[in-house]
């Protein structure tokens, strides 16, 4: 089985963001993997271990991103495919989907994998939008995966703790739910035999993709807060003081 | 403008979602001279699309075909581009469920269009419609416009908009329009089976007074008796945000947010949970909400009623203390 991850670098989850222009200030701080991916990215080298074959993982963003693509072949991707392109965080969905679909089309994966959305944008869109630009079925929000022969058996997760099991032909684009599985640390060994891993990069220009923009962000902020918050200060037993006095007397919930 | 609103049912039941959608649609149509359709689909939804033809919209769609029993993207994306290209709307908008998440991209690229989802406002800037959606887990928002000719697309998450101020219709009904698609079996390459809830819990939050739930900031499995002991103290029921549940460290069952439980107590301490959106949309209709997180700049701190900025496991065991000694 050939299997294609989809992983994007996203700015580390304890980054203190300072905003510029419509993005952050990027020499600040400093990235990782996105964790929804990473779940996909671990379910892809389970799959491999099961089935056999080979796990690419798929990466856009500048030359930082290379950093992410290594960690994905220390923990056990085969070859990592980087397409070079300063501008992304300036792409809309459907842009970065339409790059994405492009270097995916030549690779004629069996089965593509995405996490469920990227902790900076948040879209939660690439993966559908893959599936629709490379006319093949998809899923989203997988919990499971089990491949019976050229279709799959999938559990996906509705809303209010409901799941329907659904079956779907390969190849195909799977957005994977966070929490399917257990993620797995690099090894030293992984990290060592990652250095003698391929990342074939990828130009922008190369793919020729030629999108027009659909949506444009106009400015990011800090959101105004709505409500009106009384932060208390002390000590950690004055603080637990007050905090009971305010719950018993003020708000009246305890 | 022409507004076309896509509603969700399932399961012979509405996702109440697509009423707080409605309501933005009527906000929006409000403040730009525009008009609603609002529309069902499904095997046989008539019943829906009366529940629409009563709120205050210019009509109600129906799109009936056997082939859309049951939900699948290949379905719904047929039939819907074939309705958008009939009825052309300049704006379609939907609730940010799960499904919508599954079709609404692929539909809108289907159309050679984008789409702007998980919205939490709008605003009219002259005669340009400006939609809000969080970046960054919450931690900023950013003003989004539509590029490009119409039909744009949008959704709205869960929670933004009140369901309760959805107008009915002065005076009674509007018509319920049907409109026909053409679907063939061989079109929908997935199959869907059946549909199951897992163990269902013991413990159902939603009737829980007090929740005391952790997040991140507990850091180990081993921590969480620390949480306990302050949930025993002050009378609640232990809940956690979905990465602690994930991890194994509390049952799925105790996980709030949009794939978890929806609760509203009277008291809802937050300890160590940044406030991610997927975490606050389960818990924001809290009466009081406290929040205790050493980053000041945590959204959770955006609803929260009383705040700490501080480290729990300092925290904790002093709550636990001044909750012991006020019951004294």
């Amino acid at each position: 089985m050939k299997i294609i991850v989809c992983i994007k670098q996203v700015p580390a989850k304890d980054a203190p963001l300072s905003i510029a222009g419509t993005w952050i200030k990027e020499s600040d701080i400093g990235f990782e993997m996105n964790e929804p991916d990473s779940y996909a990215l671990e379910e892809a080298l389970r799959l491999k271990e099961k089935h056999g074959g080979e796990v690419a993982a798929l990466s856009m963003g500048p030359e930082r991103v290379k950093q992410t693509i290594k960690e994905a072949l220390a923990k056990g991707a085969d070859r990592g495919i980087h397409i070079a392109d300063d501008q992304f965080a300036q792409l809309d969905p459907l842009g970065a989907a339409r790059m994405l679909a492009e270097a995916l089309r030549k690779e004629n994966a069996d089965l593509i994998l995405t996490g469920l959305q990227s902790d900076d944008h948040g879209f939660g869109q690439t993966g559908v939008l893959v599936a629709a630009l490379l006319d093949l079925p998809h899923a989203t929000i997988i919990m499971q995966i089990e491949v019976q022969d050229k279709k799959m058996r999938l559990k996906r997760e509705l809303e209010a703790g409901w799941f329907q099991h659904i079956e779907c032909p390969l190849p195909a684009v799977l957005s994977i739910q966070s929490g399917i599985n257990k993620v797995r640390y690099a090894t030293l060994k992984g990290i060592m035999a990652a250095k003698k891993k391929e990342i074939a990069a990828i130009t922008r220009e190369s793919l020729g993709v030629k999108s027009e923009a659909t949506q444009k962000i106009e400015k990011i902020y800090v959101p105004t807060k709505t409500k009106k918050t009384e932060f208390l200060t002390g000590t950690p037993a004055e603080m637990a003081t007050k905090l009971v006095e305010k719950l018993k007397f003020d708000a009246r919930v305890i | 403008m022409k507004i076309l609103v896509i509603t969700e049912q399932r399961q012979d039941k509405w996702n109440n979602t697509s009423f707080e959608t409605l309501v933005a649609a009527q906000q929006i149509a409000a403040d730009t001279g525009s008009t609603i359709s609002a529309l069902v689909l499904g095997k046989a939804a008539g019943k829906f699309a009366e529940d629409l033809a009563g709120k205050n919209i210019a009509e109600a769609l129906l799109v009936e075909h056997d082939l859309l029993e049951s939900y699948t993207p290949d379905g719904y994306c047929l039939a819907l581009s074939q309705v958008i290209q009939s009825v052309k709307p300049d704006l379609v908008l939907f609730p940010h469920t799960y499904q919508v998440r599954d079709f609404a991209p692929k539909l809108a690229a289907m159309l050679g269009k984008g789409m702007i989802a998980d919205c939490v406002g709008f605003r009219k800037d002259g005669d340009r419609l400006v939609l809000v959606r969080q970046m960054f887990q919450g931690k900023t928002v950013a003003d989004v416009i539509f590029q490009g000719a119409a039909p744009w697309f949008a959704s709205f998450q869960s929670g933004a908009f009140r369901a309760d101020l959805l107008a009915v219709h002065p005076s009674g009904k509007v018509p319920v329009n049907k409109v026909s698609v053409e679907l063939k079996p061989e079109q929908i390459r997935t199959k869907p089976l059946e549909l199951f809830k897992e163990a269902k819990s013991a413990v159902d939050l939603t009737q829980a007074p007090i929740i005391v739930s952790v997040g991140r900031g507990i850091k180990a499995p081993e921590n969480i008796p620390q949480a306990e002991a302050l949930a025993k103290a002050i009378g609640g029921e232990m809940a956690a945000s979905r990465p602690i549940c994930d991890e194994g460290w509390l049952p799925m069952e105790r996980q709030i947010g949009s794939s978890g439980q929806t609760v509203a107590p009277k008291l809802y301490l937050a300890l160590g949970i940044s406030g991610a959106i997927q975490h606050v949309v389960g818990m924001k209709g809290a009466r009081t909400i406290v929040a205790i997180n050493k980053d000041q700049n945590a959204p959770i701190f955006e609803i929260a009623d009383y705040g700490i900025v501080g480290d729990i496991f300092e925290l904790m065991p002093a709550l636990t203390a001044a909750l012991e000694k006020a019951k004294s």
